[in-house]
């Protein structure tokens, strides 16, 4: 009896727990960011540049500053600290300075009593713009007039390169680059600007707490980060800025970056009122970075065999115009454009620039998934002209514990690449339907477009793989704080960013584990309780957080022994494994790793193509991940889904469109992501080789299946067209015109 | 912003005269999407929700007279389907359901997009379009009626009231194509009927819709007609090479189809 008590009331490592967040979001009660209201408070807007590249002549707020309801109107002058700021490199200015260097770039403020009034005084602000011929296409980037002849990423320890526009150049080199291989297959490859489209729009409450300092209750990834990037903006020291998160609806690296943090709490500070911010879906679409839209050019030279031999890559990557993690995602692209594949020889060239396009920065995934994309069409390629089955072309080279990768690192940890690739083949998909169907069980869908003319089936196959977490020598931490009462229940405080990935509930479940108690709650997120937890990205925050939670949980319970009766609290902060970082010269390691983990999933796909009108229907997805260990099994499957489905995004729709730098297609009305008829079912199959460096041997699972879906669902639109498809999305006209 | 709510079609097209510039609103799901991109700002809105002349369908004399307020759910799930399948299956390819239980016909041709699901099944239909004010009543055919992109033949005081055709009983179909499975914006659209004549209206391809008709005997260079008719353009959601491509494909099929 006692046992089925507590056998209903645990959620351990390991165990199946339903999400507390999830009848609440399906319900619409779940408060999100954009929900927030205080009494007393003014809604800000933002004005942005409608020009992607621009001098400023001239700003005139007089009219605007006399329109009813307005409380203030800010521009660049009113920033009491610093005037810029960013991820890695303050670059960006808080609001326009002389110039724009992207459309829809921040220029000025309005406080307002309703945001009407606010939109209608922003209209009212005169700006007098220069219009400058925009540097729009990536590659002209190098020869164009240099955006940022400062070089903000100088002297960080990247390759010198003193071309215009180049934020990061790296090269691999690895064996002998010019090795010959028996077979040679080449391709050029594009990949498309794709956006995270989280459902809640960038949103955020900035409160003044009347002693100059600020409350920003905001949706967020990162509540530290976005402390130490405001507090020098608005001179103040970090204690006087107090992040607390809001409700997240999404956020897929999209809210590493500021958005409204720095305008709200100057508006708040200004008008000494409480300031909230929301976008709307438009502005949505200026207001968060994006994925980098990619040209790569490859070639995989191979032994008779099918044993790679020597691959080369070259990637160039639009970053937009501004620095963001540009950086890292170039380097990130690099160091798998492999894939989870072992080659004695590789020389990689990565190449991220600044051009007027809409700024590119994290999106799940981070440069793996437009390399992804490439290698495994080349890994097709290469099987079609050697004639091996492509299955066998990959688990011949699948990557190993023992195997050293192109920058010099040993796998040390866990790597079933094999494993993956077997367990995906052998998944079974369903027999082909019968005809006549519902139309929305064909290509085209609900559009009734055909009965089954001009539809091919086609199976495709892809493997993909990662790091987890930050790499490079990133001081990567989190803290976690334990009040462990003697009457047996604890408060955890960690600062962890619950972005819809669930990590409120690992949090729950590590501590139930550690503490061996039921009763334990997570306090709100907020900077001022505990230390910085790190970025909910990079599929890092599961096994982060497990280490700092687990670790604060058994120093809580040491000290608990040492005063017994009394209630304890004891805050500890875990590292992963040191990494180092990459020499800039040869892209090899400068200590034992670059990355402290990997993980890969194998996907196998069926999709049916109408290729008289280049329509498709993904029909069946089996995928196998390799997870290290599953702390939530449902999560995780949950997390396979939604990976997944960001991919199939990519591969058959999602584009941010642009034209000299505007977007064009800023609404949900032309930027398409799946609907449910888009989406087929998903068989996971949770690969479990423990880690051995992670707290209870984990692994990140968020990005896996991102990375690999494009490539995977690719895969199979040239089974069943017998084209090429080098570019993602794949356009109706890429089939059948 | 000003909401007037007549109850009566009598009141309703008073108001219309004494406010021109008021903007009829029925299901509200183009009105709205303008009001919260903040696109328009009426002053005054003249919502018809409550006018019961403006709700269903009624039968005269063999003809349907479908009142401006019918809704696409309405259509796709009612008596309709039956005498009028083309647009019953348009109806099914608009927005979600939600947007089905709201969005109108009449709210379909004040809008007069090119991409309006409705208007090509209506076309092949030859229905003719209602309509109303103070000063009386006229019919305009809907080819005539949509005079451009988002431009339709209405004067300041008139309101639509409804659509008149008498059911051709011809076997219909109506395809539409986006490159995804469902809730999408035509990129381009077609409809098909075939009695003694072939008839065919595609969205999504031209400012206006255009009636396209030959022999039922022309089947064969039908398709390349109906492409020829067309004057699509490039833009963020199709090619115009696409386009055109796709309506010779799609008018094939649809004569497979409604020829069977
Ligand atoms: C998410 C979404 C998806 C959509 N998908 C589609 C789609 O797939 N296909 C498609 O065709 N449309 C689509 N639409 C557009 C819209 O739903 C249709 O155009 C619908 O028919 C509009 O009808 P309504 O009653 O909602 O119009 P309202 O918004 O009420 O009105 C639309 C316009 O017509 C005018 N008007 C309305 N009634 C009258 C009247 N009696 N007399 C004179 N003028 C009048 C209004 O003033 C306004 O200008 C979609 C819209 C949304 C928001």
């Amino acid at each position: 009896m006692t046992q089925a008590v507590r056998q209903l009331q645990v959620g351990r490592v390991g165990e199946l727990v339903p999400r507390v967040d999830a009848p609440p979001k399906v319900k619409g009660e779940f408060a999100y960011a954009s929900d927030l209201v205080v009494p007393g408070m003014l809604w800000g807007h933002t004005l942005r540049s409608p020009w992607s590249h621009a001098r400023i002549v001239s700003i005139d707020i007089s009219e605007a500053v006399s329109m009813p309801g307005v409380h203030a109107v800010l521009t660049h002058d009113d920033v009491p600290g610093q005037k810029t700021y960013g991820l890695e490199f303050p670059d960006q200015p808080v609001l326009a300075i002389d110039r724009v260097l992207y459309y829809g770039e921040p220029v000025a403020l309005v406080a307002a009593e309703h945001p009407e009034q606010a939109r209608r005084a922003a209209d009212r602000i005169r700006v007098e713009y220069e219009p400058l011929e925009p540097v729009a296409d990536m590659e002209r980037a190098l020869d164009s007039p240099d955006l940022h002849p400062e070089k903000p990423t100088r002297g960080h320890g990247y390759r010198e390169d003193d071309r215009a526009n180049v934020v990061r150049h790296l090269v691999i080199r690895h064996g002998d680059p010019d090795a010959e291989g028996d077979v040679s297959v080449s391709g050029y490859y594009e990949v498309g600007s794709q956006d995270q489209a989280f459902l809640g729009p960038e949103s955020g409450l900035a409160v003044p707490d009347g002693e100059g300092g600020v409350d920003i209750y905001v949706a967020t990834q990162w509540l530290h980060v976005d402390r130490a990037q405001v507090a020098p903006c608005l001179d103040l020291p970090l204690e006087q800025v107090r992040i607390h998160l809001a409700g997240v609806g999404g956020a897929f690296g999209g809210r590493e970056d500021l958005s409204m943090q720095i305008h709200g709490a100057l508006l708040a500070l200004h008008t000494s009122r409480p300031v909230k911010i929301v976008y709307d879906r438009e502005e949505s679409f200026t207001g968060h970075v994006h994925r980098h839209p990619a040209r790569m050019w490859c070639e995989h030279r191979a032994r008779r065999d099918g044993k790679l031999v020597n691959v080369r890559f070259r990637i160039l990557l639009d970053g937009g115009a501004y620095a963001s993690s540009s950086t890292a995602v170039a380097s990130n692209a690099a160091s798998f454009a492999l894939g989870p594949y072992e080659s004695p020889n590789a020389l990689i060239e990565s190449t991220a620039v600044y051009t007027n396009n809409p700024p590119c920065g994290a999106m799940r995934g981070f440069g793996a998934v437009q390399t992804c994309f490439a290698a495994e069409a080349q890994m097709d390629r290469l099987a079609a002209a050697l004639g091996i089955d492509p299955v066998e072309l990959r688990l011949l080279n699948a990557l190993k514990p023992g195997d050293v990768l192109p920058t010099g690192q040993a796998i040390t940890g866990s790597m079933p690449v094999a494993e993956c690739i077997r367990a995906a083949a052998a998944l079974a998909p369903p027999a082909p339907e019968p005809l006549p169907r519902d139309v929305i069980r064909l290509p085209g869908g609900a559009g009734n477009t055909t009965n089954g003319d001009g539809v091919r089936r086609g199976v495709g196959f892809a493997v993909g793989f990662k790091n987890i977490a930050y790499s490079e020598g990133f001081d990567d931490y989190c803290a976690a704080r334990v009040r462990l009462s003697p009457d047996a229940w604890a408060e955890v405080h960690c600062a962890a960013a619950e972005v819809g990935q669930g990590v409120t509930g690992v949090i729950l479940q590590v501590a139930r584990t550690e503490l061996g108690i039921d009763d334990v709650r997570l306090a709100p997120g907020q900077t001022a309780t505990v230390e910085s937890a790190g970025s909910a990205s990079a599929s890092r925050m599961t096994w982060m957080a497990a280490g700092a939670v687990r670790d604060a949980c058994r120093a809580a319970l040491e000290e608990q022994a040492r005063r017994p009766g009394e209630e304890v609290d004891v805050e500890r902060i875990y590292r992963h494994p040191r990494t180092t970082p990459l020499d800039p010269e040869t892209g090899q390691i400068t200590g034992e790793r670059a990355h402290v983990a990997f993980a890969t999933c194998a996907m196998k796909v069926v999709t049916e193509v109408d290729v008289d009108l280049g329509l498709t229907r993904v029909v069946w997805i089996g995928a196998a991940q390799d997870v290290g260990r599953a702390v939530n099994p449902q999560q995780v499957e949950g997390q396979i889904e939604g990976g997944t489905a960001q991919g199939l995004g990519l591969a058959l729709m999602e584009e941010i469109q642009t034209r000299d730098g505007l977007i064009t297609n800023a609404s949900f009305t032309d930027y398409l992501i799946p609907t449910a008829l888009d989406m087929p079912p998903v068989e996971s199959v949770l690969i479990e080789d423990p880690e051995p460096d992670a707290p209870y041997g984990v692994k990140g699972v968020g990005e896996p299946p991102t990375v690999v879906s494009s490539a995977a669902i690719a895969s199979a639109l040239r089974d069943a067209t017998g084209r090429e498809l080098t570019r993602i999305p794949v356009r109706p006209d890429d089939i059948c015109l | 912003m000003d909401v007037l709510t007549p109850t009566t079609l009598v009141e309703a097209l008073r108001l219309k005269a004494e406010h021109p510039d008021a903007w009829a609103i029925q299901g509200g799901t183009d009105l709205m999407v303008a009001l919260n991109f903040d696109r328009a700002r009426p002053e005054r809105v003249l919502n018809l929700n409550e006018v019961r002349e403006l709700r269903g369908f009624t039968r005269q004399n063999g003809s349907l007279r479908l009142a401006s307020g019918l809704t696409y759910a309405e259509i796709e799930h009612g008596e309709l389907r039956d005498e009028l399948p083309a647009l019953a299956e348009a109806s099914r390819t608009v927005g979600s359901p939600q947007i089905r239980n709201r969005g109108t016909i009449g709210g379909n041709l004040g809008t007069a997009s090119p991409a309006g699901d409705a208007i090509p099944p209506l076309a092949v239909e030859r229905a003719e379009v209602e309509c109303a004010s103070v000063r009386g009543t006229r019919r305009v055919p809907v080819t005539d009626f949509i005079t451009g992109v988002k431009r339709n033949a209405l004067e300041q005081d008139e309101l639509i009231t409804a659509v008149w055709l008498s059911p051709s009983r011809a076997p219909q179909t109506f395809m539409k194509i986006g490159p995804r499975n469902a809730m999408v914006i035509a990129v381009v659209s077609l409809a098909v009927a075939a009695d003694d004549e072939l008839r065919a209206c595609f969205g999504s391809a031209a400012p206006r819709p255009v009636l396209v008709t030959a022999p039922r005997d022309e089947a064969s260079s039908f398709p390349e007609r109906v492409a020829e008719a067309a004057a699509p353009i490039d833009d963020v959601r199709g090619s115009e090479r696409y386009r055109r491509h796709a309506l010779r494909v799609l008018t094939e099929r649809a004569l497979k189809r409604v020829l069977a």
